[in-house]
């Protein structure tokens, strides 16, 4: 890697992405090492009599309803997360790219379907859209994954059509054409690479955007079934069984967690929004 | 302007029958059939085969569709399949608890959202803009349901300053007669004073955890429009012919930063309606999001496609007219 590269040295010099790339770097580390490091069992270490104890010693985040360890539930809950955020983001961001690079390339009536598929998306408030889609597939981690990834597919195809609109009328381009290079050529050796700045931008910051949607599917109890450990699942969990209020540590660490990995993506992407994009 | 304004509308048709069929379909797809949810586990094969055959389930789809559609012209969206109460009428009942709080939550952010921005972009750099942005940050992050439960607990378990759920205290629903819907206007236009503060209290922690993330990307917004114009040539003459850096601010810059502001807001007010449905459940506040949750759970179909077609046919009006307003905001724009 060219340490020297100036899009390297612009995220050298912002102060809140470099402490996002921290962040995110230590969110990932951790769900990794889960497996490894889990102060407790969570299928073996329930018990009735250890429910809902505050933090202490023994559990520094205290216990859930069900006498787990709810700095376990919430470690585990933390890979769960990044599993749905990063899939649902990749998930939407390549049918998005495609879509977009077709439908600004070729322009005429595939032009027209894919802007109509984008409007009619845009037309639902995204958790709205997110919540059906759960519901007819049936609340899981796959569901939720498709759910937000969807959610994520018309932003995608703006940005990519905008891009390629402007970069198919490049000198670059036109020589391309001129010299016989067939379509697919062009989209994949010359625009494609060009368009992925912008689009590493966005699908940093959508990382954010789909870990708050994925938690709050969860949350209206739509997101991983149990046993399956999941933040927004959690924040339900106390929510529903009455607990929320009594013994708050049940989803102050959740709830906190989530704003961390939010918080996260988003300083993250704001960094490489500063180095990628000469304009901003 | 007229000839534009015809061109959307007509540009919209398209939109709306995608907006019914992608609703309709998804709908269908549902795992369970709803005539063996309302008949229950103890009907017999023929009972759930009769009440197929009253509900139309049982007709092809694309004649469901257009019945569907058909209905939805004349306004009959179809009675919940679980409380029979026809859906146009709980839309007529609930919008107004919605709007509620949406205007609330919309009002906090902009009445916040715009000076914060302000205040960061003459400050640029400062520990102000800093701890300003670094806030407007922390607002998009936070998760509202989560803010919710937190706010509750500190305000209403802890502090006991505002109660914790509903629209309105058990005593003053008892002898309150509403007018309008819209509770805080109806106890105005009553001159009602003890109702008018109980119901106010009620909107108090929905409205405030509905508008954080408004509230944060209205700042940020203005913020970037205000160091924008704060660069041009007619603010450094304003300066130097010795305008107050007041007037300045607020008759010069900020006029004429408040187009991406006003889009911002328009578009913002369209996603409130989708976070409402967190903010609705958590704080039981009888509006439409709430009521759509209900409806999936129960798998009640017309309530669902009801509730989802009234949000997304408000969301793409509300679009529309943030484009229209923009030559309000700037003259300069004409429409082709």
């Amino acid at each position: 890697m060219d340490l020297s590269h100036p899009a390297i040295q612009r995220f050298r010099k912002s102060r809140f992405g470099k402490i996002g790339l921290c962040l995110t770097i230590a969110l990932i580390l951790l769900a990794l090492l889960a497996p490894l490091l889990r102060p407790y069992n969570l299928a073996a270490d329930q018990s009735y009599v250890t429910r809902l104890m505050a933090p202490s010693r023994d559990h520094w985040f205290g216990t859930d309803g069900l006498g787990r360890d709810l700095l376990t539930l919430v470690w585990y809950g933390i890979r769960t997360s990044l599993l749905i955020s990063l899939a649902s983001v990749g998930f939407g961001a390549i049918i998005g790219l495609v879509l977009g690079l077709v439908a600004g390339y070729f322009r005429g009536w595939l032009d027209t379907i894919v802007g109509w598929f984008t409007d009619i998306l845009l037309a639902f408030p995204s958790i709205l859209l997110a919540i059906v889609i759960v519901t007819v597939t049936s609340p899981s981690v796959q569901s939720v994954i498709i759910a937000v990834g969807i959610v994520q597919i018309p932003i995608y195809i703006r940005l990519t059509r905008s891009v390629v609109f402007s970069l198919r009328e490049q000198e670059f381009v036109q020589a391309a054409r001129a010299l016989g290079a067939t379509s697919l050529w062009i989209i994949l050796r010359h625009i494609l690479p060009a368009s992925l700045s912008p689009l590493v931008v966005q699908a940093t910051l959508s990382t954010g955007t789909a870990t708050l949607e994925a938690a709050g599917l969860g949350f209206l109890g739509l997101g991983a079934q149990p046993p399956t450990p999941e933040l927004g699942t959690m924040l339900a969990d106390a929510f529903k069984g009455g607990y929320a209020l009594s013994a708050p540590w049940t989803t102050v660490f959740p709830g906190l967690v989530i704003t961390l990995m939010v918080l996260a993506f988003n300083l993250l992407g704001d960094g490489l929004r500063d180095a990628l994009d000469t304009r901003s | 302007m007229w000839q534009y304004i015809l061109k959307r509308l007509l540009g919209l048709v398209p939109v709306l029958l995608g907006i019914t069929l992608a609703v309709f379909l998804l709908l269908r797809f549902i795992p369970g059939d709803p005539a063996i949810v309302l008949a229950g586990e103890r009907a017999t094969p023929d009972q759930i085969a009769a009440l197929r055959e009253q509900l139309g389930l049982n007709k092809p789809l694309l004649i469901q569709y257009f019945a569907f559609l058909g209905n939805l012209l004349q306004l009959n969206l179809g009675n919940s399949l679980i409380s029979g109460i026809p859906v146009i009428d709980e839309i007529k009942t609930r919008w107004t608890a919605t709007f509620e709080l949406t205007i609330a939550a919309m009002l906090i952010a902009i009445l916040f959202g715009i000076p914060a921005g302000v205040m960061a972009a003459v400050r640029k750099n400062r520990w102000l803009d800093q701890v300003l942005m670094a806030g407007s940050l922390l607002g998009v992050s936070i998760p509202v349901y989560w803010l919710g439960l937190l706010l509750v607990y500190l305000f209403a378990v802890t502090l006991n300053w505002l109660p914790p759920s509903g629209r309105i205290g058990i005593e003053s629903g008892l002898n309150f007669q509403p007018i309008t819907g819209f509770y805080v206007l109806d106890a105005l236009l009553r001159l009602n004073l003890p109702v008018l503060g109980d119901v106010v209290s009620h909107l108090v922690l929905p409205a405030l955890t509905l508008s954080t993330i408004p509230l944060a990307i209205v700042a940020r917004i203005t913020r970037s429009a205000m160091l924008d114009v704060l660069t041009q040539d007619y603010i450094r003459t304003a300066k130097a012919k010795g305008v107050p850096d007041r007037l300045v601010i607020f008759r010069h810059a900020l006029k004429n930063a408040l187009l991406p502001i006003n889009t911002t807001i328009g578009l913002q007010f369209g996603t409130l309606l989708g976070g409402a449905i967190l903010t609705e459940t958590i704080f039981s506040w009888s509006g439409i999001g709430s009521w759509i949750y209900d409806g999936i759970l129960a798998r009640d179909y017309p309530v669902v496609q009801g509730g989802v077609v009234f949000i997304a046919v408000v969301f793409v009006v509300i679009n529309l007219l943030v484009d229209l307003s923009y030559a309000w905001v700037d003259p300069r724009i004409q429409y082709r």
